[in-house]
Order: structure tokens, then C-alpha cells, then sequence
């Protein structure tokens, strides 16, 4: 940066902001997939949505039927049993994915959505938009996620819907902050000044200008967000204030059939595999990926 | 420095005030008829008037958050719904033993952490430190509840009657009159902070590794030993500590879903309880706690930070 302060710059004509480029994401793809770490995430992820929108067609009998004795053992009633109401343990697991995955990506999609809006508005805008915005984010931030949650369910009761906006909501302090921090080095930088000095709308810039430059950090956090929201749903249908029986879920599954785990283990022991892996899958894929962000980063 | 430490404590005590509006908001200032929405739809019309009464329903929501914020702060907790008791009595133990599980798992989760964090980093690209890593990653995808399952699968079914899956205490007992039943909940919670705690110590410890001062005690003939702990842990250790805090904070939370899996008598599983009960009373005193608890260890992390970290401590701001 030498440019002389006596010689005034010629006016600077907009350029489009120096976002990623097709190559760069093929690079960035290539060096995440390089890694085993995010191949096994990547393989545990997609064998999890398999079962999720496949396993329902497969399932031998109906997720709510009464087929069998209550918690019948696996060699009563093949494969895997019956749950603590008699119904097939292998048909309500398979059945039960969609909801978990269905809820979390919904929720994640709505906080990263929000978090971007007020993130990237807290960079621009500086001054007293970004103190009110960081405040109110510390309010929300003060309750851990699944408290905030709670006390959501206890005003209104549980529901599906309710549960995807809260779990949504609490993730968007924590996404605005780190987007905020992302797109602060951005704002300072020469293609914003000049959008601005040419006078392009406020929205303009920040969607057109900082959002495409902010996209590997909002793509961590999404598979972060989505780690998380996989985990804070199965715990809340698993404590009984998010989807309600007789749904078939992994979260809900593992409370109902918990008290009988000592000689029908697998109404408990599949669906817990299933979250485990669900979680592991997309954990190891998002480090993959930020590993491959930081390897670009540092000019690999 | 003490000026950054008023306006921090200053600024906590906003958004705790923040928090109670938030609080009260959610649970009191329903649209419609709070005291039906509590009750439910079937609930007699005596109950509801009583329970109308009970909560200053007929007033303005601001004099409702007023007079309730007032008994608050004059440690009145108000009578849990459920249980007809003050809240205050209903929480009391229950807030020792949530506070003993968290104090076991933080006195264990911490060393243990640090020290895995510094043999990693020790151990940097050989084939336990990728091991670990690649551990400890997946250790901390699972949500805590997974944990405690199969905690109890493993320990506490006939596979190996080893550990009680359900910690009974009883009543008037306190948790650490009865040790057995701390272990499984205390194991959850450990399983679950280690590895945020133990990467960052193995992250900043690979640095400190690396820097000049390592490399001239190694050249002035230190044992390996006594680089590795005299010199170069005590200067990797401010970020270890800045999380070890954070992850205190995150177990106020933690301590809901764990304590629901083992029944443990605390203000995690008071908290389920409570919401499952529709218990507006304990749900606020609970919900306030626990932010608080948040709040304030929040707020110790940013000093502790401050007091580690040289640089900070003389700054202006």
C-alpha cells in the first residue's frame, strides 16, 4: 500500500467484490475431501440421510402399529424386537430420522439465516446499531441454548414448529458474532469504500459486496450450527417437550424405551448409534472443511 | 484495568436485568389469559381466578414484572404449582447437589484435559496425537445425552451391574453423602467439556512448542521433562483457562439433559420437571438461576483472561 497522499486517486470505478472464484471453491472442495477425517464425516453423514428419507419406504410395518408383546425380545419378533408398547423397534427406527434431521436443518437454516442478517448489519453499520444488536445478542446468549428453549415450551407448549424457531433463534447471537468479526476485516477494504463512494444502496453492499466474502466462515458455521442443532433437538424430543408420541423419533424412541434397556436394548441402543453417528459425521466434515479454509487461506 | 472490569460488571448486571424482562416475558406475559395457558383448557374457574390472584394477572404487565422483580430481590421466590412449597425450599438442595456434580466434574474434566492437551501437542503428528484428535472431534459432536446413555448401557445394565443408572438419593441426603450415584452424571459431564478444553490446550501448546525460548532451554540441556512443564505450559495455559471457564458456564446448562438421564435430584432435572408440569414459579426462579450462574462465570472468564494476560492488564480500556 503505497499509494502518495498528494496525487488524489482517480474515482474509483465499482468492482465486483473479489469473492470466491469457481476455482477456488473446486480447490477448497478438492482439500477438503482430501482429508480421511472429513471422507469418513462426509460417509457418516450421507449414509444417515439415506436411512433417514429411505428408511420409510423399507420399513416392514407401520412405525404406529401394535405388532408384537411389549419390549418382545429380538428373537421373539425379528430383528430388533419390540419397543415398551409392542410396536417394531426396526420399523420406528427407520421412521425415525426424518424428524431430527428434518427439524435440525429448518432450525439451522432459520439462526444462520438470522445470525448472517445480523451479523454482517452489525459490521456495517458500527457505531450504535452495532452496540444495541451485540447487547440484545447478550440477553440470549446469558441462557444457555436448551434453558431458553424450556422456557419457550413452558409459555407456549411443545411443538414441532415452536421447537425449530427457538433452537433457530438461539443460534443467531452466536452466528452474528462470528460472522460480524468475519465481515469487520471486510468492511475497511477498498471495493466497499468504493460502492460506497458511488453511493450503492446500503442493502446492496452489504448482501453484494460482504456477504460473498464472508461465505467460508458462514459455511463452518453452518455445519457447526447443524452439529448442535442435531444435538439440542434429540435432547428435547428426548426429554419430551419437542415432537410428541406416538411420532416416531430417535430422541423420543430413546426415552421410551429406556426403563426396559436391560432385556430390549435395542429400542435404546439403535437410535442412540443412529444420533452418535448423525452428529460425528457432520462434526468431522465441518473440521475437514475448515481445514481445507485455512489451508487456502495460507496460499497452499 | 478496573475501569474495563466496572464496565464489564456493569454491563452484566444490564443484561441481567435484561434477562429477568426476558424471563418474565416468556412465562407470565402471555397473549390471552396466562393462568388458562398455565392451567390448561380444563382447568375450574376457581383455579384459574386463584391462580389470576396469585400472579397479579389483573394488573399492567409492567406493575406484574415490578412487583414480581421486587419479591425476587426480596428472596421470595413465590409457591411452586406443583409441589405448593416455596420455590426456595423446593431448590434449595437441589442447587447443592447441581453445584457439587458440577464442582466434581470441573475438578476432574480440568487437569485431566490440560494434561492430555500437552501430551497431544508433545506427541504432535504421530499416530496417538491423530488418534485423539480425530477423538476427541467425534467426543464432542455428542449431544450430552448420548453420552449418558451409553454410559448407562455400558456400567449400568446387567452387562455389568457396576454403576447405578439412576441416582437415587434420598430424601434430606445430600449428593456427597452418597458418592455412587455422582459418578455416572459427573462421567457425562467430563466426557462431554474434555475435549473442547484438551484441543485448545494441544493448539496453544504446538505454538509455545515451536517459539525460540523452547528451543534455547532445549539447547541449554533442560531435561525434556522440565522444558515441557516449567517453560512451556505455563505460557500455553491462558487459552486452556479462558475455555475451562467457558465450558463451566456451558455445564449450567449441560446439567439439564444429564440430570434428566440419571433422575438426579438437581435444578437440571427440576428444571424438565418443572416445564413438563407447567410450574411457572420454579420455571422462572430456575431459568433465572442458571443465567445468572452463566452470566457471572462469563464474566469471571473475561477477568481471568484479563489477569493472565499481561499485555491486557496494562492497556487503557
Amino acid at each position: 500500500m503505497s499509494t502518495s497522499v498528494l496525487t488524489p486517486e482517480p474515482v474509483p470505478v465499482p468492482q465486483p467484490a473479489p469473492a470466491m472464484r469457481q476455482r477456488q471453491w473446486t480447490v477448497l472442495l478438492r482439500g477438503t475431501l482430501r482429508q480421511w477425517r472429513a471422507r469418513i464425516g462426509l460417509t457418516l453423514f450421507l449414509a444417515m440421510v439415506l436411512i433417514a428419507l429411505v428408511g420409510p419406504a423399507i420399513a416392514p410395518s407401520s412405525p404406529t402399529a401394535f405388532v408384537t408383546a411389549p419390549n418382545a425380545s429380538a428373537s421373539l419378533h425379528g430383528p430388533f424386537g419390540g419397543d415398551s408398547l409392542g410396536r417394531d423397534v426396526w420399523s420406528r427406527f427407520l421412521n425415525g430420522g426424518r424428524s431430527v434431521l428434518g427439524m435440525s436443518l429448518a432450525a439451522t437454516i432459520i439462526g444462520v439465516g438470522l445470525g448472517l442478517v445480523i451479523g454482517l448489519t452489525a459490521a456495517y453499520r458500527k457505531g450504535w446499531v452495532d452496540e444495541v444488536l451485540m447487547r440484545i445478542s447478550d440477553v440470549f446468549m446469558a441462557f444457555p441454548q436448551i434453558v431458553l428453549a424450556l422456557l419457550l415450551v413452558t409459555a407456549f407448549g411443545p411443538s414441532v414448529g415452536l421447537i425449530i424457531l427457538i433452537v433457530g433463534i438461539s443460534h443467531a447471537p452466536r452466528v452474528a458474532r462470528v460472522i460480524r468479526g468475519a465481515a469487520q476485516q471486510v468492511v475497511e477494504r477498498d471495493f466497499v469504500k468504493a460502492a460506497e463512494a458511488v453511493g450503492e444502496p446500503r442493502s446492496r453492499i452489504i448482501f453484494s459486496e460482504l456477504l460473498p466474502n464472508v461465505i467460508s466462515p458462514l459455511m463452518v458455521e453452518f455445519g457447526l450450527r447443524l452439529t448442535y442443532s442435531i444435538g439440542l433437538i434429540a435432547a428435547l424430543n428426548f426429554i419430551g417437550d419437542g415432537i410428541q408420541p406416538p411420532a416416531s423419533d430417535w430422541g423420543l424412541m430413546i426415552n421410551e424405551n429406556r426403563l426396559a434397556v436391560a432385556f430390549q436394548p435395542w429400542g435404546v441402543v439403535l437410535p442412540v448409534i443412529a444420533i452418535a453417528l448423525l452428529t460425528i459425521g457432520t462434526n468431522l466434515l465441518t473440521d475437514g472443511f475448515a481445514r481445507a479454509v485455512i489451508g487456502l487461506e495460507r496460499g497452499e | 484495568m478496573s475501569r474495563f472490569l466496572a464496565r464489564r460488571i456493569v454491563l452484566g448486571a444490564l443484561t441481567l436485568l435484561l434477562v429477568s424482562i426476558v424471563v418474565f416475558a416468556a412465562t407470565q406475559a402471555l397473549p390471552g389469559n396466562a393462568a388458562t395457558a398455565i392451567l390448561g383448557r380444563n382447568a375450574t374457574p376457581e383455579r384459574v381466578a386463584a391462580l389470576t390472584r396469585q400472579l397479579h394477572l389483573n394488573q399492567s404487565a409492567f406493575a406484574q414484572y415490578t412487583h414480581w422483580l421486587g419479591h425476587i430481590f426480596a428472596g421470595n421466590l413465590g409457591i411452586s404449582a406443583a409441589t405448593q412449597q416455596p420455590v426456595t425450599h423446593y431448590i434449595g438442595s437441589r442447587l447443592a447437589n447441581s453445584a457439587f456434580l458440577v464442582l466434581v466434574s470441573a475438578l476432574v474434566a480440568i487437569p485431566l484435559s490440560i494434561v492430555l492437551g500437552v501430551w497431544m501437542a508433545v506427541r504432535r503428528d504421530k499416530a496417538a496425537d491423530h488418534v485423539l484428535s480425530v477423538g476427541t472431534l467425534g467426543l464432542a459432536a455428542l449431544p450430552e445425552f448420548v453420552i449418558g446413555i451409553a454410559l448407562v448401557l455400558i456400567f449400568g445394565t446387567n452387562l455389568s451391574h457396576v454403576l447405578p443408572a439412576v441416582s437415587l438419593i434420598p430424601p434430606g441426603e445430600h449428593a456427597w453423602n452418597v458418592p455412587k450415584v455422582v459418578i455416572l452424571p459427573a462421567a457425562t459431564l467430563i466426557l462431554a467439556v474434555t475435549p473442547y478444553i484438551s484441543r485448545i490446550m494441544r493448539a496453544s501448546m504446538v505454538e509455545v512448542l515451536e517459539s525460540d525460548y523452547v528451543t534455547m532451554a532445549r539447547l541449554k540441556g533442560l531435561p525434556n521433562r522440565k522444558v515441557i512443564w516449567r517453560h512451556a505450559v505455563p505460557n500455553a495455559i491462558v487459552p486452556a483457562i479462558q475455555v475451562s471457564a467457558l465450558q463451566l458456564a456451558y455445564m449450567a446448562g449441560g446439567v439439564v439433559v444429564v440430570e434428566f438421564v440419571f433422575s438426579y435430584p438437581g435444578i437440571g432435572s427440576a428444571l424438565v420437571d418443572a416445564v413438563g408440569n407447567r410450574d411457572v414459579p420454579v420455571v422462572q426462579a430456575l431459568a433465572l438461576i442458571i443465567a445468572a450462574v452463566y452470566v457471572v462465570v462469563n464474566l469471571g472468564a473475561d477477568v481471568i483472561t484479563i489477569l493472565v494476560t499481561p499485555r491486557l492488564r496494562t492497556a487503557g480500556r
